[in-house]
């Protein structure tokens, strides 16, 4: 071997370490620019130690020196929201350490669009429904914020796009928004109000009252109100004397009573039997007698608790144009 | 801690970078480039300062808004449903690159890259502070004297103070502009603003200060898949070897050695070794060597040996841009070869369908949806309804205002939302409605095709027409 002593490039440093009397351990000094950028990770993590949460201890963790502010709603010794007079839950500023719950909490209050929406409300707050419904700016918000809270809070029973459940079992039936009968009533303030405190319909059983023949002329009478093909005159005449029993809930002629969500008889539309789908008249006739037979109970629950009123209002006004005028 | 001599040459894992400081040179070439990089900062630059009067969005002439979405050019809006121009945009800028590539070597590194540009201005301003080549190199050997600071600290300053303004510039790009200067040294800008300034503040600043060449040989990809374009008739910067070296090799001027004649007599080469091609090379190469990854194309050899050899009053272009083949066989290299006129006939193309792609951006972007659920409902009255989602965007600068009807359905009634039939759509807003269509029940007819036609009453938009179908049950 021959050595160069003023040849530092052919020389490697070696840690001094040797095995089976010649492998030898080279020491190569990381680059420099690694190395500073190795010491440069060290300080952003220290900086980021006291920015934010960082180490587990105990059963907690350091929470860091960074914070997040956002508006939270009051709580009641119970946990529940307070009310203000306006029926708005009261808010007040909250701060928390960073985390990203109270970022998203920041984002949805302060964020561009958040503030464009906030902007919407107000803009909305003093119009009627009809002024909202009759402006295609409006209505385009409300369409919106509406779309947006029925997918969250009806469309588990009336579907995705309002259009109900229509179920063999009437009871589980759920109304079609979408079509133009309203069986507790169609005007906005109607509306707002159902969904505000719910609903509560109640037809009895009178499988007691009526059955066999009695009961076949009945539901004759009832299709021939609303001009089914197929109905037997002869037998829908001898049910009208018993339609008296119906007539104080569904009226005489049988066009209902929205005030107590009896539907309207006479038009085409069934909202929890399906009598226009069946395929002849004695399907229909059996749909009929099986909910005299047993009666019918719908219930919808009440949303004061989960809306606000403002929220309520959008969705009447988007719920009321799912089915047109 | 001891070591061992290596038995074999083994390269270096590091190596620590041998500041190049080239000598500044006139001619051609550095004209060329001076009058690009003037061009291209001043666009750089002020781009960002001109205004613009819009009825919607920012009144500034470029600016890319990332939280609408919108991409402002002068008088064209680039949408996000018109995000693919930009992909025809790139595609167009990549051919373009290989078109002149495959004919002129790296033209794009010599001459646009912006590592260039800013490595060029970097070094004027050390050449302003420090001296030329000779001064440069001397300080830098020198110990840390007060001069040493000054100059060296002061020319750190100064590259920061351009950094930040290229950093601050390219932020511009993004909001605007003169709010955002506001904004930035009143300490409101977003933190977004203050990130990207810093890190191009950095980058630039590290790029075009410190590691200068070594992003060219050790980073850029662009370096290396151009180099892979070249072919034997691609004109590139070579040095003459056949004349400059003639059968006896390059000689310095010497006794004996000094007109060409004498030269050529002894066998000796044109070259006089001055080096003086060496000390301009900016990425510190010998072009003489032959080609190298490391040449940037910039031609300033071509004008330090054109200098030499107009001074000797011998001919020009000993080096100068020339093809393998020329200096090869001494044949002129032809421009139409296969390859650039594909690559050229591919650029035009693309260029013309960017251009038709820019005239034609529909002003309105509409659409018109069946909603499936339920897909048809029976009304009160026997009638049948279907209902349908509209998205119009209107595009234009102006508001429209667009009348709703349908066709190919006999007694059909429709109504928008509530129940019109007219919207007024803003300036460059996208709205949504939910659209009635009912018809009379039509026995044995289950589904029909339908034609929504949204007519235009400001007659700024042409008719748009589009298709549904209808279900009856
Ligand atoms: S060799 Fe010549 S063309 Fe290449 S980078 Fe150096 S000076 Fe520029
Ligand atoms: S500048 Fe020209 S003459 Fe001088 S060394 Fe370079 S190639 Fe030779």
């Amino acid at each position: 071997m021959s050595q160069s002593p003023e040849n530092k490039k052919g020389q490697v440093e070696t840690t001094g370490h040797v095995w089976d009397g010649d492998l030898r351990e080279y020491n190569n000094p990381l680059p420099r620019w690694w190395l500073w950028g190795f010491y440069g990770t060290i300080i952003f993590a220290v900086v980021y130690w006291i920015l934010y949460p960082a180490w587990p201890y105990a059963d907690t963790y350091t929470k860091g020196v960074s914070t997040v502010s956002f508006q939270s709603p009051v709580l009641d010794k119970a946990g529940k929201p307070v009310k203000g007079p306006d029926g708005n839950v009261e808010m007040e500023t909250k701060t928390e350490h960073w985390n990203s719950r109270a970022l998203f909490y920041q984002e949805m209050q302060s964020s561009p669009s958040a503030l464009a929406q906030k902007e919407w409300l107000a803009k909305v707050k003093g119009m009627s429904f009809e002024q909202i419904a009759a402006n295609p700016d409006t209505l385009n918000f409300a369409n919106s914020a509406g779309h947006a809270l029925f997918g969250d809070h009806c469309a588990a029973c009336h579907g995705t796009g309002g259009q109900g459940v229509l179920a063999m079992n009437a009871e589980a039936s759920y109304p079609n928004l979408t079509d133009n009968a309203w069986i507790h009533g169609g005007d906005y303030a109607k509306i707002v109000q159902d969904m505000t405190n719910g609903i509560q319909g109640n037809m009895p059983a009178f499988g007691a009252l009526f059955q066999g023949e009695k009961l076949t002329d009945l539901a004759q009478y009832v299709l021939s109100l609303s001009h089914q093909p197929g109905v037997n005159d002869e037998a829908a005449n001898r049910g009208k004397a018993s339609f008296a029993t119906c007539a104080g809930c569904h009226g005489a002629n049988g066009t209902g009573n929205q005030m107590i969500g009896a539907p309207n008889l006479t038009d085409k539309i069934w909202d929890f039997v399906d009598v226009s789908g069946a395929p002849n008249i004695d399907a229909k006739l059996k749909l009929v007698e099986g909910v005299i037979d047993h009666g019918l109970q719908h219930k919808m629950p009440k949303f004061s608790d989960r809306l606000t009123p403002e929220q309520i209002r959008l969705l009447a006004v988007y719920v009321r144009q799912l089915g047109g005028t | 801690m001891s070591s061992v001599n290596l038995t074999e040459q083994e390269p270096e894992l590091y190596q620590a970078r041998d500041p190049i400081h080239p000598k500044s040179i006139k001619g051609r070439f550095r004209t060329f480039k001076t009058v690009v990089l003037a061009l291209a900062y001043a666009i750089f630059f002020l781009l960002p300062w001109v205004r613009w009067e819009r009825v919607v969005g920012p009144n500034q002439a470029v600016m890319f808004d990332i939280p609408t979405r919108r991409y402002y050019l002068f008088d064209l809006i680039i949408h996000p449903q018109d995000m693919f121009l930009l992909a025809g945009f790139l595609i167009l800028a990549a051919w373009l690159l290989f078109f002149v590539t495959g004919m002129v070597g790296r033209a794009f590194c010599g001459y646009f890259c912006f590592q260039t540009l800013w490595t060029d201005v970097f070094m004027k301003v050390e050449h302003w502070i420090q001296g030329d080549r000779n001064k440069r190199m001397k300080l830098e050997k020198q110990v840390w004297n007060p001069e040493k600071i000054l100059k060296k600290g002061l020319t750190v300053l100064v590259w920061t103070l351009i950094a930040f303004w290229t950093g601050f510039t390219f932020t511009a790009y993004w909001a605007d502009a003169p709010r955002l200067f506001m904004a930035f040294f009143t300490g409101t800008a977003a933190s977004a603003a203050y990130m990207t300034t810093g890190i191009l503040t950095v980058t630039t600043l590290v790029a075009a200060g410190f590691a200068r060449e070594q992003v060219c040989i050790y980073m850029c990809p662009y370096a290396r898949f151009q180099a892979v374009m070249f072919d034997k008739e691609t004109l590139l910067v070579s040095y003459d070897a056949l004349r400059g070296e003639g059968s006896a090799g390059r000689k310095p001027l010497q006794k004996g050695l000094m007109t060409l004649e004498e030269r050529h007599s002894a066998g000796t080469g044109d070259c006089i070794d001055c080096t003086l091609c060496v000390q301009v090379c900016p990425t510190g190469i010998d072009i003489r060597d032959g080609l190298q990854l490391a040449c940037i194309s910039c031609g300033l050899c071509i004008d330090a040996c054109d200098e030499i050899m107009t001074k000797r009053g011998w001919p020009k272009g000993l080096i100068r841009y020339a093809s393998e083949k020329e200096l090869e066989t001494g044949e002129k290299p032809s421009l139409l070869k296969f390859r650039t006129i594909g690559y050229g006939i591919a650029t035009a193309l693309a260029s013309a369908l960017l251009i038709y792609g820019v005239l034609t951006i529909k002003p309105l972007d509409f659409s018109i949806q069946q909603i499936r659920q339920p897909l048809f409902v029976l009304m009160s009255d026997g009638s049948v309804q279907n209902n349908y989602e509209l998205k119009i965007n209107n595009k234009e600068q102006s508001a429209l205002e667009l009348e709703l009807t349908v066709e190919g359905l006999t007694g059909a009634h429709v109504a928008i939302g509530g129940d019109f039939t007219t919207l007024v759509i803003p300036p460059d807003e996208t709205r949504n409605y939910l659209i009635h269509v009912r018809a009379p029940r039509t026995s044995g007819i289950s589904r029909q095709l339908i034609t929504f036609k949204l007519t235009d009453k400001t007659g700024l938009v042409p008719v748009i027409v589009g298709q549904s179908s209808f279900n009856f049950k």
